[in-house]
């Protein structure tokens, strides 16, 4: 089964396997987000959304829609 | 070396940039705005250790040279511009030790457009308590710059980095990415034609997004041409481009890394966290922020704007009392001393609002802030970024529009912008303040509130739900096919340095009172000049009948004064004005006298109180509210015999005042961040309808 970040819960980490959107990806890449980095899902926003992920050793705030374009292998 | 050396301060927002900025040049700095563009520049000088001054430019944080928003466009192509007299001699890449990895991305593409650069490791301390130890020296030699630990909270480094600065001349030789096979002869080509001086930077002029303004027409040309003849588009081989950069990044960490980092220097930022952006604590804790703000801003600023109120009205009358009578001793005393006073009356407020908003960028609380907002902002077209913005907007809209450029998504940015005025700006208080004591009784409701306070924050509350209101009408009106997004860093909790906050403070100060005192100051003068002049032969009529009631009436000579003021006003080129469009404005409640002081606060609203004083004939004693209060009190409705100011004029003017659109200063200020007059213009109609309605409305209701 196909997982992205969006399938995590708080605490668990994954590992960053491809993206599903060329266009975000690239910006996601610049932020650290590389293909073979590991994320941990800390928490979301009071109404769920935005996320906040540590990755690349620091703490990254994005949407919903754009943690769903990240796939991970647990 | 020729002339000052030109310093360039890149960095990834939060790594303490602004910081080693402040420590570097002091308050000795100035802003001014790149070429053609509203992008501030902050430039600042330095005194170097060989004598010679070094002009240092610190430039908006950036992630890299793929600008994402207006500002890191500006930023790419000020470095890209290698021609350009401002191109620096030396780039400082400020990383943040305790996070090092994306400022070295952006560190290795500097180094690959072929400019010298050093390496500035900020926050220093903070790595060592975190236990992060590296081989500078080894670092060094595998990148090829000079690297300097700063710690620019304190100043350690900064010495060093000075010296670093005189001794940096070439560019590294050794590029760091290797460039696509496909992408050479393209490369070749263009460099051949243009006379480009560097590969990477031949190859960042085809890949931007936007192709580079300073480039000239054929340059552009010839870019668009072969990007068309070999295929290029925007990101083509971005994401291999950041693949390589990041495998030569870590691999370069592996050797230097004498120890890493745990997580357990964080753990107050993760509790914290915890709080702070908790589901109900957290908006709480956001909500009593704002209330403190507001306290503050209405409570103890009044003190100090009561100091400069008295200050310029007793420098006025000093004027007029001292330089020979004249016109020109009037232009100076009644026009451009009360008018610069007007400005300079709203420092106070402006300064401790930007108090309260550096501290909290500062601390980092408010990228949490943006975390929160974030999913309701963007049910109005807004996004979480924009919070800023309308928080801003109750000092004032100018400081308040500027700050919607770190907005990345242009429909978000441009519905910030459009609806940032409905929020109640310091200059509608006094406005407020006056027509509230006339209309609204001083009582207690429900044992603790005051009646005419809970007035004052219904209108706040109307102001904000006005402008989320119109960020949803224009969020279904707008199209679009730039996607939204938001990646936003939550930096670790620190304290704010005062410094910073200090600085920031002064400068927003000044550019308020620069920005809107060049054009509130122009449009004193010419109210002025309107009011007090008129057809020479009925302003001397008025005078004649001013001074024949006065004799009747053994007037005193400063009442007599005021009679003659009172008579010649509504003979002035504005008295006229006001006459020509009060049928328009009669349904509202209002006469010619109000309809003068809704024109002059077309300028800015603030004028409305200056004006009535004037016409009410107060004269000298204009800067005390409250006979200007018993002057309203009294003014007699001709029409029904009662007073003028009833409640369903006051009420319809409160409303017209909180939803009108009054302030030249903010419209060219919206004007240059467009780059169009279709928007300003459209919000001068829309507000101004929308004020024009609910204060027919409120007015044909109550009356």
């Amino acid at each position: 089964m196909v997982r992205t970040l969006t399938d995590l819960k708080p605490g668990e980490q994954g590992i960053i396997s491809g993206f599903s959107d060329d266009q975000l990806s690239v910006k996601l890449m610049e932020m650290g987000c590389l293909p073979g980095t590991t994320v941990r899902y800390n928490f979301s926003a009071p109404l769920g959304d935005p996320i906040c992920i540590s990755v690349a050793g620091y703490e990254l705030s994005l949407r919903l829609e754009e943690a769903a374009t990240i796939f991970i292998i647990l | 070396m020729a002339g000052k050396l030109k310093v360039a301060l890149v960095g990834n927002p939060n790594s303490g940039k602004t910081s080693l900025f402040n420590q570097l040049t002091g308050l000795n700095q100035q802003t001014a705005n790149f070429p053609g563009v509203t992008v501030e520049r902050h430039t600042g000088f330095c005194k170097m250790s060989d004598g010679s001054i070094a002009e240092i430019t610190d430039l908006p944080g950036m992630y890299s040279l793929y600008p994402r928003s207006l500002d890191e466009r500006i930023v790419a192509e000020f470095l890209l511009n290698h021609r350009s007299k401002d191109c620096p001699d030396v780039v400082v890449v400020v990383a943040d030790a305790t996070n090092l990895k994306r400022g070295l991305l952006l560190l290795t593409q500097i180094v690959d457009i072929g400019l010298p650069v050093v390496l500035a490791l900020n926050m220093m301390d903070q790595a060592a308590k975190a236990g992060i130890n590296y081989d500078l020296h080894k670092m060094q030699q595998l990148l090829g710059v000079r690297v300097i630990p700063t710690n620019a909270r304190t100043g350690y480094g900064v010495d060093t980095l000075k010296q670093a600065l005189l001794q940096t001349h070439t560019a590294t030789q050794q590029p760091v990415y290797a460039l696509d096979n496909d992408v050479l002869a393209v490369v070749k080509e263009l460099r051949e034609k243009t006379g480009v001086d560097n590969d990477y930077e031949a190859y960042q002029l085809l890949e931007q997004p936007v192709i580079p303004s300073f480039l000239s027409d054929d340059e552009k040309e010839i870019v668009q041409s072969l990007k068309k003849k070999y295929n290029l588009f925007p990101g083509k081989y971005h994401g291999a481009e950041t693949i390589q950069r990041y495998g030569f990044i870590q691999d370069l960490l592996d050797q230097v890394t004498i120890r890493k980092a745990d997580e357990e220097w964080k753990r107050y930022t993760f509790r914290l966290d915890r709080i702070l952006t908790h589901r109900i604590y957290g908006y709480v804790i956001f909500l009593f922020i704002l209330l403190l703000i507001f306290q503050s801003i209405f409570s103890w600023a009044t003190l100090p704007m009561d100091w400069i109120d008295t200050l310029f009205a007793s420098l006025s009358n000093y004027l007029s009392n001292n330089l020979p009578e004249g016109p020109l001793t009037k232009l100076l005393a009644d026009g451009i001393v009360p008018g610069i006073g007007g400005i300079v009356m709203f420092v106070p407020q402006i300064a401790i609002l930007f108090a309260f908003i550096s501290i909290l960028e500062e601390s980092g609380y408010m990228a949490r802030v943006v975390f929160i907002m974030d999913k309701i902002m963007r049910k109005f077209g807004l996004n979480g970024r924009s919070v800023v913005p309308l928080m801003s907007g109750v000092a004032c809209a100018i400081p308040a529009i500027l700050s919607t450029r770190m907005i990345d998504n242009w429909k978000e940015r441009l519905i910030t912008i459009l609806v940032t005025p409905f929020m109640s700006c310091s200059a509608r208080i006094p406005v407020f303040t006056i027509l509230i004591a006339l209309i609204i009784p001083e009582e207690t409701v429900l044992g603790v509130f005051n009646l005419q306070g809970l007035t004052l924050m219904g209108l706040y509350l109307l102001g904000f739900f006005a402008a989320i209101g119109s960020a949803w009408v224009l969020k279904k009106l707008l199209r679009s096919a730039e996607r939204s997004y938001l990646l936003l860093e939550l930096p670790p909790y620190r304290m704010p340095r005062w410094n910073n906050v200090g600085i920031t403070i002064f400068d927003k100060t000044r550019s308020f009172v620069v920005e809107a005192g060049k054009i509130i100051l122009a449009i004193s003068i010419v109210l002025w000049v309107l009011s007090s002049y008129g057809p020479s032969s009925q302003m001397k009529e008025a005078e004649m009948r001013a001074r024949g009631e006065a004799a009747e009436l053994q007037l005193a000579e400063d009442e007599l004064q005021d009679k003659i003021a009172a008579y010649q006003l509504e003979q002035s080129y504005a008295g006229k004005i006001g006459k020509a469009i009060e049928p328009i404005i009669k349904p509202l409640g209002y006469d010619w006298k109000i309809g003068i002081a809704l024109l002059t606060s077309f300028a800015a609203r603030e004028v409305f109180v200056g004006t009535m004083a004037t016409i009410y004939s107060i004269g000298s004693r204009a800067d005390d509210e409250n006979t200007i209060k018993s002057r309203m009190q009294q003014e007699i409705n001709p029409d029904t015999g009662g007073p003028r100011f009833t409640f369903a004029t006051g009420l319809s003017l409160l409303l017209f005042y909180t939803f009108a659109m009054q302030c030249m200063s903010t419209l060219a200020v919206v004007y240059r961040e467009t780059q169009s007059w279709k928007w300003p213009l459209l919000q001068l109609v829309f507000m101004s309808a929308l004020a024009y309605v609910s204060a027919l409305v409120a007015y044909q209701y109550f009356a």
